[in-house]
């Protein structure tokens, strides 16, 4: 009965297409989680004040005013001035793109190289799954900012390097949950169905485990830029990212380093702005994980 | 009088290896599907009957491996071909239908999607041209308003339907040969023989051969032509279904008639095989079933029986009825008896 009704109240909406109509459960489930929606929401914001931001704020980042440095905030100057009299309020707004595109571009390239070898490892198992699991393996037994620390060190500072060395320890993770779903999702009976279609392998995986084993890695994913964004601006702190006119966080926290007792608010706001966005990945990650993963729901 | 074999099987042997020590699956399995027939294939679970299948079509996996025996399929021995070659035949040719509805399909795909991978992978089929077939092929199972169900996925389908999805996602290149592995084991006993009709039906109109895999003798009496017996992986008669029913010989499918009630006459009490199936480590070196069998001789304990024809198209695979029978004559006059 509930079947018949439910299927009269479905029929007037019969254009709406099953991605959107998938994507409205999930979003039903999500806003549930009202922690998650905020980290939602903060990063939708941030994102948009990182790209229309630099329009909005007049100053120019790198613009000096000796005859204002150190200034506390003010109506002038929201967030101060620097040692070299830069506004800071500017110099984070610009500062976000760069936090943002090494967060989200780290993970994507460590997504796109991790999960095809965590997928390649589980669905042929063997001397493959070995060989490849061993190399994370390795990977995985130094500390990430260590293994970031020492690939910048060879690769030189810059934040593109920063980006690949993030990527680079951001490979296991990725790997290991793709592995471990994948050899989960290969064994399930729709699997062996697929195949006895006749379908090829390149196609079982792309079309068939990829989806089926999206969200622990989507979760994973947006985790991990929080952790990617703090690890870039630790390297940026300790000099090897971002270079100081850059107006780069962690270069920033760097800059405030010799000020700190004078003019704490250098170091200060760019500190907090680096802990709201990691803040909003984390409860946003959460929020997903619970929304994606219909097991953890109530 | 028997028709042209679209399937012969041969001395197939399919293996799964575990730390050295080897597990014989299947060993030893002949059996043929004449075309345009049902082949009906019972036993026990862990009689090899699903593996027997799987190997069929190569879709063992580690660690199984088909160690030896010919799959020939319309002249062909499958074992021989490639796996590109295979996968043109699977789907296309030689389709298989599995056990669980609930698990056979792709959760995070719909129905419509489903489908149209098999027109995708042989006949390269688009989005377009394949929907439509799908709605057709969704008609033809008889699902209803076919156009909407193509959006839905299968969390929105009930189990029968969901067979009948798997259904049309086999026949939908029109299959030679189709496998139905238990395909109403996991449903209820009023959509059970609503699928039962259904394939019965599709095979008339699509003029396929079916294997049907099941445990369910009545299964068998509804849809076969013939039927391999199967136990510790191995044929042990192969007869067509009514001789089957009306005179089993071998005293395995004796048994599993005497375990089943019937209708037509009064029963004080049903009489079950003794004994479990023993573990594939732990099988008589000879006749598979001598542990259970009433009648089992020292002879049978040590010595393997062959597979021999009683009649046309009638093989068993028992001492009793050879001439090395040193049991009980008795037996072999008056064969063993059905109480049921």
């Amino acid at each position: 009965m509930s079947q018949t009704s439910e299927e009269m109240v479905y029929k007037p909406k019969k254009t709406e297409s099953h991605r959107i109509r998938s994507l409205k459960d999930f979003y039903r489930r999500f806003k549930k989680n009202k922690a998650a929606l905020v980290g939602g929401y903060t990063i939708l914001i941030l994102i948009i004040v990182s790209i229309i931001g630099p329009f909005i704020v007049t100053g120019d980042p790198a613009e000096q005013d000796f005859a204002n440095r150190l200034a506390t905030p003010s109506a002038d100057n929201w967030f101060g001035t620097d040692h070299a009299g830069r506004d800071i309020f500017t110099r984070i707004i610009y500062g976000m793109k760069l936090t943002l595109a090494v967060g989200f571009s780290s993970v994507i390239l460590g997504g796109l190289l991790g999960i095809p070898l965590g997928i390649i490892s589980g669905y042929y198992g063997g001397k493959i799954d070995s060989l490849i699991m061993r190399v994370m393996d390795v990977l995985l037994a130094f500390p990430g900012i260590l293994l970031a620390l020492a690939i910048v060190s060879v690769l030189g500072g810059s934040l593109i390097n920063v980006i690949i060395a993030i990527a680079i320890f951001s490979i296991p993770g990725f790997a290991r949950i793709a592995r471990g779903s994948t050899l989960a999702t290969k064994n399930l009976e729709y699997i062996d169905a697929i195949r006895a279609l006749g379908a090829k392998d390149t196609r079982i995986i792309f079309r068939h485990i990829m989806p089926n084993i999206l969200s622990p890695l989507i979760v994973n994913a947006t985790l991990f830029i929080a952790t990617a964004i703090l690890t870039a601006a630790g390297l940026s702190f300790l000099g090897l990212g971002a270079q100081p006119p850059s107006s780069e966080w962690g270069a920033m926290l760097n800059g405030g380093r010799d000020f700190m007792f004078i003019a704490p608010h250098i170091s200060l706001f760019p500190g907090l702005a680096i802990v709201l966005v990691v803040l909003a990945f984390n409860i946003f990650g959460d929020g997903l994980r619970d929304a994606l993963d219909p097991k953890m729901k109530k | 009088m028997q028709s042209e074999s679209i399937l012969k099987v041969k001395d197939l042997k399919t293996s799964f290896f575990d730390e050295g020590n080897e597990i014989k699956a299947v060993d030893g399995v002949t059996f043929d599907v004449p075309q345009g027939k049902t082949l009906g294939i019972v036993g026990e679970s862990g009689s090899g009957k699903s593996i027997s299948a799987l190997s069929i079509l190569q879709l063992i996996d580690e660690p199984g491996k088909i160690i030896g025996g010919e799959v020939i399929f319309k002249g062909k021995n499958l074992l021989e071909n490639s796996d590109k070659e295979m996968r043109k035949i699977r789907g296309n040719q030689i389709s298989m239908i599995f056990q669980e509805p609930m698990t056979s399909l792709n959760p995070t795909q719909t129905v419509g999607q489903q489908i149209r991978e098999a027109y995708k992978t042989h006949q390269g089929i688009g989005k377009k041209e394949g929907n439509k077939k799908a709605i057709e092929m969704l008609k033809t199972v008889g699902i209803p308003s076919p156009e909407r169900r193509i959006d839905q996925y299968p969390f929105e389908l009930s189990g029968g339907m969901r067979q009948r999805v798997m259904i049309a996602m086999a026949l939908a290149c029109k299959p030679e040969l189709l496998i139905a592995d238990e395909p109403t084991t996991a449903l209820d006993v009023t959509i059970q023989a609503q699928i039962i009709e259904l394939i019965k039906e599709l095979q008339k109109d699509l003029g396929m051969s079916v294997i049907m895999i099941t445990h369910d003798l009545g299964v068998i009496a509804e849809t076969c032509d013939y039927v391999a017996v199967m136990y510790g992986g191995k044929v042990v008669e192969y007869r067509d279904v009514i001789t089957l029913f009306k005179d089993p010989k071998h005293p395995y499918t004796v048994g599993l008639l005497n375990s089943l009630p019937r209708h037509d006459i009064e029963q004080e009490e049903l009489i079950p095989i003794k004994g479990t199936v023993p573990s594939p480590d732990e099988m008589p070196a000879g006749c598979r079933f001598a542990s259970r069998c009433p009648f089992a001789t020292e002879h049978c304990f040590v010595n393997l029986p062959e597979l021999i024809d009683i009649e046309e198209n009638g093989q068993i695979r028992c001492w009793i009825y050879t001439d090395e029978w040193d049991g009980d004559q008795e037996v072999k006059v008056y064969e063993p008896e059905r109480t049921s």
